[in-house]
């Protein structure tokens, strides 16, 4: 506990990076803290250096080489100014101290001031069979592509709903995967619906349709408005079955990449202490925060995904807003980056990012009381193999109206995710079976480890204080 | 104003020591409120560490204990479910030599209360407990002990007393309360729904680390002050804790569930009296004594960590008993982190003394006056 506290920002995505930039050009030197092997986040994820890939940026990103161009620059620039620590898990926090794992070894790091950047994940919403061999998120299916350069399978269906949906075809067709189908939950009218408000962004409004239009020209399938039965196999996934307009329908597949939308990690600022509200455009509880991503906890502030949902532009402002509120509470006047905008601009386009966010889930809206369809014998948690009936007899036996009372009698989020992937249906399945809305039901309290940690790492550092004598119960 | 509820027994706190006091007299036919102000066996009673040991207690504990220990064997038939409950047997570890000498003089001093207990030393305790580390030269072993789940049996002791008509209020806590000469008057305020105004002859204090607002009420406040067992698991492992563990002198406990997760306690969170946070730093402390214990650990991933609010006493000890204050008012807290095993037969004993003005079961050494000396000298 000796260190100096730092400002240590967590996660070097592009809202992070622009963080760090800010304060770099401030004349500051924050810890960069990033659980991945290089920056540039999820969305910007470039492939592990040395192992020989030479696929291009364009080939990688697509439309949005340069900016992940851009981004992967700034923080290549910034590296002798900033401590940057990457593969390091931030797995809890006390005040003032984070606790890390990196390289085997286990360190706390002081802060004095804290910008989260933590990101998302793929929202999972379960169906019969999703536990199978065979089915990635697609967060999960686009990584293998990016960082392994590799499908998820043979023949390759993406279910599920929002734009990554028709993104992940689009890279997995357009690297040579066999991409057989593409089944959208929501309905095309949704999205015609939601086109005045897409078009706050015509630009990303238009590569939603190109995809669309380049997956159509090659013949993929894409069938809008569908209700997902189940995914069929033993071993391995054999199948998928949706139904539309009161038909039945199955593709024989070898692999389903399965995605809602996506999830903020918002643990971290969880563990820090930040207040949470329900938000209704991201559908889930967020940490609170003002308009330059200032939390509830002095000191503590939040920016990209992983204190909403705004995609990875919104992601580089909402980093450089955080910043700016930083170094202004630390009464440090706003460096000059060339073509960054200042503050007040920052916040202009992140109110008009927010209308655009409004017409993404207009169009990629979630299924409607996902939950009423799922059988009793279809597994929930799968860390703690908790299946719907469980939950839904819990619910009926012991009057549970409460999502950590639910897990505290049922063990629904309680294994190696911590609910990170179950939690969602869990309050869908809770909220459902007590007949309150989504938001009553309330949310899981993040408990260390943020992800599962080995305890041989634990054992080595010297700085582990005895415990003390009163505090040593049988 | 709705009209006034009279009880025969009001219970204030549904942890496990009020559940199980709610349940045992509305069996004995009873008319009995429960008020918890949030969930019952929510808090040190669902999230502690879930051992059901007698072995290591003090002297003045162990009739009480052995009571409590012959009702974990019928829970099914008294809360419908086991609770995970194991008779797993704890063994208690000596870390040194000099350590075996007050064990052998505890099982000595035990066996005069029908606890059997059997002290291993040198090759035969290394033989007998291969997967254990060389941070263990012998242990005391208690085959009748064992562990159970308390998210589970906290809550169904709450539901148990519902079912024998007990009514149980979550979610409701009591607002105001006085005697008034001749019975006590609440007032509860449900988060959702209209003040209850209640009646009753008896009150149980079972409010836990929150007790002193009962006992202060009535002009007994007790030295007791909170703390934050801090407390963590494994993912599930191959079973190779073969008991539940405890070491002579504490630090760590440690038992392993029917999944396989190993459960591990020691040391201190952190908290505000209200709400406990487990410590990270404390944590790492007490997986070094864990891992020369158990070594296996030390290749298992950590999935969570989790503390809660507990009440402890200045001598350790439970404060059990008739108020000096108030008539019918009774007081039952501040377990000092060992109250899991001794709950249910609590519950028993509060029962006798509402029926029965009395209890055969030796509870002096917990009253709740014995302090006064000491409060006085502060």
């Amino acid at each position: 506990m000796s260190e100096r506290a730092e400002i240590v920002i967590v996660g070097a995505g592009p809202a992070g990076i622009r963080a760090a930039q800010t304060l770099v050009a401030a004349g500051l030197r924050p810890i960069v803290l990033d659980e991945n092997v290089r920056w540039g986040g999820q969305i910007y994820r470039q492939p592990p250096a040395g192992a020989g890939f030479t696929r291009t940026k364009q080939a990688l990103y697509g439309f949005e080489a340069a900016k992940a161009d851009a981004v992967h620059t700034t923080m290549a620039a910034l590296l002798p100014q900033v401590d940057y620590r990457p593969e390091t898990l931030v797995w809890a926090c006390d005040p003032k101290h984070l606790h890390t794992m990196h390289g085997g070894r286990e360190t706390p790091v002081a802060f004095s001031h804290l910008i989260i950047a933590s990101g998302a994940t793929d929202r999972v919403l379960p169906l019969p069979g999703w536990t199978l061999p065979g089915v990635y998120t697609l967060g999960g299916a686009q990584v293998a592509l990016k960082s392994q350069g590799c499908a998820i399978g043979e023949r390759v269906v993406f279910a599920g709903t929002g734009p990554l949906l028709y993104l992940v075809a689009y890279q997995y067709a357009k690297a040579g995967a066999n991409v057989v189908a593409v089944l959208d939950t929501s309905a095309f009218a949704a999205q015609a619906k939601a086109t005045p408000r897409l078009l706050n962004q015509p630009a990303t409004f238009a590569k939603g349709v190109y995809y669309v239009g380049w997956l159509r020209s090659r013949g993929v399938r894409i069938e809008h408005g569908v209700t997902l039965e189940g995914i069929e196999g033993t071993a391995g996934v054999r199948a998928i079955r949706w139904q539309r307009g009161g038909r039945e329908h199955s593709l024989e597949c070898s692999a389903v990449g399965l995605g809602f939308g996506l999830r903020p990690e918002t643990q971290l600022a969880d563990l820090a202490g930040c207040r949470f509200v329900f938000d209704d455009l991201n559908r889930c509880w967020l940490p609170e925060r003002d308009a330059a991503g200032r939390s509830s906890q002095a000191g503590i502030y939040l920016a990209g995904d992983g204190a909403g949902i705004a995609g990875a532009d919104a992601a580089e402002l909402a980093g450089r807003r955080a910043a700016l509120a930083l170094l202004e509470d630390l009464g440090i006047a706003a460096p000059v980056v060339p073509d960054a905008p200042d503050a007040p601009a920052i916040e202009r386009k992140l109110a008009s990012n927010r209308r655009f966010r409004e017409g993404i889930e207009q169009a990629f809206a979630l299924p409607e009381n996902p939950a009423a369809r799922w059988p009793d014998e279809m597994l929930v948690c799968r860390c703690e193999e908790v299946d719907a009936r469980t939950l839904r007899e819990c619910v009926r036996h012991d009057g549970v109206t409460e999502i950590n009372r639910l897990k505290a009698l049922t063990r629904v989020g309680m294994g190696r995710c911590q609910g990170r992937m179950c939690g969602e249906a869990a309050c869908h399945l809770l909220a459902e079976a007590s007949g309150q809305t989504f938001a009553q039901v309330g949310r899981l309290r993040a408990q260390a480890p943020i992800k599962p940690i080995p305890i041989a790492p634990m054992l080595f550092d010297e700085n582990v204080a005895a415990i003390p004598e009163e505090a040593r119960d049988e | 104003m709705s009209e006034t509820l009279h009880y025969d027994v009001v219970v204030a706190g549904g942890g496990l020591v009020g559940a199980s006091a709610a349940r045992a007299l509305a069996e004995r036919g009873l008319r009995v409120a429960l008020f918890e102000r949030r969930y019952c066996g929510a808090q040190a009673s669902g999230v502690n560490y879930g051992g059901v040991r007698c072995q290591g207690r003090p002297e003045e504990q162990l009739p009480l204990a052995m009571r409590a220990r012959k009702i974990w064997d019928r829970l099914p038939e008294l809360i419908g479910i086991d609770g995970e409950f194991v008779r797993s047997g704890h063994l208690r570890l000596a870390r040194r030599e000099s350590d075996l000498e007050p064990l052998d003089a505890w099982s000595a001093m035990a066996s005069g209360y029908g606890l059997a207990t059997t002290v291993y030393r040198g090759a035969e305790f290394r033989q007998r407990f291969p997967w254990l580390g060389d941070g263990a030269v012998g242990g005391s072993l208690c085959l009748s002990d064992g562990h159970a789940n308390p998210r589970l049996v906290s809550p169904a002791f709450a539901r148990a007393a519902r079912a024998l008509g007990a009514d149980v209020h979550e979610r409701t806590p009591i607002t105001a309360m006085a005697h008034d000469g001749v019975r006590f008057q609440l007032t509860a305020q449900p988060d959702e729904g209209a003040t209850l105004q209640v009646s009753c002859d008896w009150l149980l204090n079972t409010s836990g680390a929150w007790a002193n607002h009962i006992a202060g009420t009535f002009g007994e406040r007790v030295p007791m002050h909170a703390i934050y067992p801090n407390m963590w698991v494994t993912e599930p492992l191959p079973r190779f804790i073969g008991h539940n563990l405890g070491v002579y002198g504490g630090g760590v406990y440690a038992r392993q569930v029917e999944r396989g997760n190993c459960v591990i306690g020691g040391g201190r969170g952190t908290g505000d009296g209200e709400y406990a946070q487990p410590s990270a730093d404390t944590t790492r402390a007490v997986m070094r004594e864990a891992c020369a214990l158990l070594p296996a650990l030390r290749n298992a991933l950590l999935i969570r960590t989790w503390s809660g609010v507990e009440g402890e006493t200045p001598d350790n000890n439970p404060i059990i008993g008739m108020s000096r204050t108030t008539p019918r008012l009774v007081h039952a807290f501040g377990f000092s982190g060992g109250g899991f095993l001794l709950a249910p037969g609590v519950g028993d004993v509060l029962a006798d003394l509402v029926t029965q003005g009395e209890t055969a079961t030796p509870i002096d050494a917990f009253a709740v006056d014995r302090f006064a000396q000491v409060s006085a000298e502060v």
